[in-house]
């Protein structure tokens, strides 16, 4: 426990240390609130609008669990699908890979169109489009750079694709797709929040950061950032303790143990 | 060459399939057109939300406003100007990630101390703090540019440590034989280990600089690139939807352009080197 | 010639196509009796790990036949004849070392209690009770390959088939694994087909040593070695123990005609 609190301890000094200097450098250069409001006007505005921020925060994200949930199992569905067939996802992999490299962020609009620009489905569109290529790529790599040798053994035994499948290739998958969550998990709130900004309900972080930043209540804005920035964690923190209870057998997981 | 060629071939066979996919489903469920009734009624296909591919062809040559230069040349100079945004956030992105690697994988009191905090910074939603970056630096591309740099350092700090790290103890263990100075460990050593992760970062990077620029175009008042153009269109949408797909589809390109063209410099420069199969 | 469990036949095996073939393997025949424990060495590339994979249709023959308990390899495979040994032990890490055991048990689709029993008896053969539930990686090597041996033998295969299984271990684990080997042998009665490059570990272990040579592979001789069973660490300090080493090690040469007496020099 002191061995982990040693390790940690830098970055604990570098957290109080940043904090201390920000409020001090506000108060002495007198740096104005719009540019960049001390922690403590900052921690005041939390507290003060804590009951609103739960609930804006609560409904950005629903929207993006909602979007990683569906990005995330038509991803896999897909993944598994193709992986069947070795030649289909090799040719298949550079197109998915270049259309992981086009901005979806740019679709933000249209689903607003296609889905309705206060309906939390729009937001969940975009995040759906957003995880989609990177869960689905990694998934894919998983399913295929598999052991020659386990291979080989399975064929020494006549095992079955479907045996191969589910004891060989998706047990060898899984730490790939946890890392695509991990990844996953931060862009979907930052992608709902960015789908927010082309318009949508009033109750949720990106069209309350925009409002309070217009009505140059700038501590309410940054308390909002900060809320975005901890739910984000904690998802993605979720996601991880998930995967070390899936796959205890990770090296992620071992390193762990070790300390 | 013969290779590039044909996936050239296959991407355009591709993309018109996605075309005939797409007019395949504006007959199945689209507004009635000429003659043809379409047995289903969806939303989604409505001329409104799926113009016809012509459409959105045809809209590239026509003004995009009145009097005006036509649509394409019009967002072809809205994609030159997003990139070059992008690309002055991968330069700048790229030497911060590559700076902040090299300098913890020789302090790992400060790797420790601000590694974390490398991680948190991506959970931070920038289009939040985009106006404030844009009133520090007095707007303009390098602000923007700043921004998407804010996205594309991560992966490169991330792949820069690791591949830092790459090298085989024993190499350096032999360079510490002959003595040499931790620069001659970096450059000819860690550098070298480094350079199929820094690629493979590299290319991620691209796409989220492109990401970026279009980001934090949005809520920095800044009209003539992409972000500019799609938050203009998109108020106009109703009275022309195929200006906005027109937009994205330049977009699309920009991001796709950027990603090839790492690619091709990975490419030249790793000749007969194996990338890292995680990356 | 009816207690033959691996019998092949002209067997030649070219790799690649059109004018980018190279024979690998060329006018094999070998007969392996039920119980022997056969041995195939030769120098890199004289086609011996290739051999082992044509007997466990890993790979096809491009001429001639093999077969299997009178059966074609092919055949053998399906009906689950084998128990493969890689030189890794290719063990999954997502699996408890008992689970790994159990693996080829649950492909042929055996009841969860017999796998159970089956698989903690095979730990037990190879000296592994009490690391059922540790995970591969927490082994080391030698232990690793312990439990490949096991999972191999989990399904009381006709034939063992070993592509240097004790390559990658120190000397003192591989002797002590040899000595392990050998009462496994003894014990189930199985066919043992093993591949090795060290010429002292197949004259140890073997009833008959197949001394190959390279481009194309071939089958010089097949040399038995009748040293008394069981064998043990005396067995290392028979003086036809290092007679057999010798013929093993003359033959392996007999091709380099050239130097002759430079051959009796080296041996002796």
């Amino acid at each position: 426990m002191s061995k982990r609190f040693a390790y940690n301890a830098p970055a604990v000094l570098v957290f109080v240390g940043v904090l201390g200097l920000w409020e001090l450098a506000v108060r002495a250069f007198g740096i104005q609130q719009f540019l960049l409001p001390p922690p403590s006007s900052i921690a005041g505005a939390f507290v003060e609008h804590f009951d609103e921020l739960v609930t804006v925060g609560r409904n950005t994200l629903t929207e993006a669990v909602g979007g990683l949930l569906i990005g995330g199992v038509a991803a896999l569905v897909v993944a598994f699908a193709i992986a069947r067939w070795a030649t289909a996802s090799r040719a298949l992999l550079p197109f998915a890979i270049a259309a992981n490299s086009v901005p979806i962020i740019a679709f933000a609009p249209i689903m607003n169109n296609w889905f309705g620009i206060l309906s939390p489905l729009s937001k969940m569109m975009v995040v759906a489009v957003l995880v989609f290529f990177p869960i689905m790529i990694n998934t894919l790599r998983g399913l295929t750079l598999v052991d020659q040798g386990s291979l080989e053994l399975m064929r020494s035994y006549a095992a079955t694709e479907l045996a191969i499948f589910t004891k060989v290739r998706l047990p060898n998958a899984l730490p790939y797709i946890f890392t695509a969550f991990k990844v996953s998990a931060t862009l979907s709130l930052i992608g709902a929040i960015v789908a927010e900004y082309f318009g949508g309900s009033r109750s949720a972080l990106g069209q309350f950061i925009i409002t309070e930043a217009a009505f140059f209540r700038f501590a309410n804005a940054w308390a909002a950032i900060v809320v975005a920035s901890v739910v984000s964690i904690a998802f993605f923190l979720i996601i991880l303790a998930i995967e070390r209870v899936a796959i205890p057998w990770h090296t992620s997981a071992r390193i762990a143990d070790s300390s | 060459m013969f290779r590039a060629g044909r996936s050239a071939l296959s991407f355009l066979v591709v993309i018109g399939a996605l075309a005939v996919l797409w007019e395949v489903v504006k007959l199945l469920g689209g507004d009635p057109n000429g003659g043809w009734i379409p047995p289903f009624q969806w939303t989604v296909a409505s001329d409104l939300n799926m113009p016809h591919v012509w459409d959105i062809g045809a809209s590239f040559v026509e003004p995009a406003q009145r009097n005006g230069p036509p649509l394409g040349i019009v967002l072809v100079n809205a994609g030159i100007f997003t990139f070059r945004e992008a690309f002055g956030g991968f330069v700048f992105g790229a030497l911060l990630g590559l700076g902040l690697a090299i300098v913890f994988v020789h302090s790992r009191l400060l790797e420790r101390a601000l590694v974390p905090y490398v991680v948190a910074s991506q959970t931070v939603p920038i289009i939040a703090i985009a106006p404030v970056v844009v009133i520090w630096l007095r707007g303009g591309w390098l602000a923007v540019a700043v921004i998407s740099a804010y996205l594309t350092f991560f992966p490169v700090t991330i792949a820069g440590l690791r591949g830092l790290r790459s090298p085989d103890p024993r190499a350096l263990e032999l360079m510490r034989s002959y003595a040499s100075s931790s620069r001659d460990v970096l450059l000819k050593v860690r550098l070298p280990a480094a350079a199929p992760y820094l690629f493979a970062a590299f290319k991620v990077a691209a796409t989220a600089s492109v990401v970026g620029a279009i980001i934090g175009e949005l809520p920095s008042g800044i009209r003539d690139g992409l972000g500019g153009a799609i938050l203009n269109f998109n108020q106009f949408y109703v009275s022309g939807p195929p200006k906005l797909w027109a937009a994205i589809i330049v977009a699309a390109f920009v991001g796709i352009g950027f990603f090839a063209l790492v690619r091709v410099a990975e490419a030249m420069f790793l000749r007969g080197r194996t990338a890292p199969s995680d990356a | 010639m009816s207690d033959s469990v691996v019998r092949v036949r002209g067997v030649d095996k070219v790799f690649g196509t059109g004018t980018d073939k190279t024979p690998a393997l060329q006018h094999i025949d070998l007969e392996i009796p039920k119980g022997a424990f056969v041995s195939l060495i030769g120098p890199s590339g004289c086609g011996k790990s290739t051999l082992l994979r044509l007997i466990g249709d890993l790979t096809q023959p491009s001429v001639g036949a093999i077969d299997v308990n009178g059966k074609t390899a092919h055949r053998a495979r399906l009906d689950r004849d084998y128990g493969m040994v890689f030189q890794a032990p290719v063990l999954f890490d997502w699996r408890t070392v008992q689970g790994n055991v159990e693996l080829p048990l649950e492909v042929s689709a055996k009841d969860k209690a017999v796998r159970a029993a089956r698989a903690r008896a095979m730990l037990a053969l190879v000296e592994l009770t009490g690391f059922e539930r540790r995970y591969p990686w927490q082994l080391s090597g030698g232990m690793q390959q312990r439990v490949a041996i096991a999972r191999a033998l989990s399904f009381e295969p006709a034939i063992l088939l070993m592509d240097e299984p004790f390559g990658a271990l120190d000397e003192m684990t591989r002797e002590r694994l040899n000595l392990e080997l050998l009462r496994i042998w003894k014990q189930t009665g199985t066919t043992i087909v093993f591949v090795t490059h060290s010429i002292p570990e197949a004259v140890f272990l073997s009833t008959h040593v197949a001394v190959m040579s390279a481009r194309p592979g071939r089958i010089l001789e097949v040399i038995p070695v009748d040293l008394p069973q069981p064998r043990n660490d005396l067995t290392r300090e028979d003086e036809r123990y290092f007679g057999f080493i010798k013929r093993v090690r003359e033959r392996l040469r007999g091709r380099d005609v050239a130097r002759p007496g430079a051959a009796e020099v080296a041996a002796s």
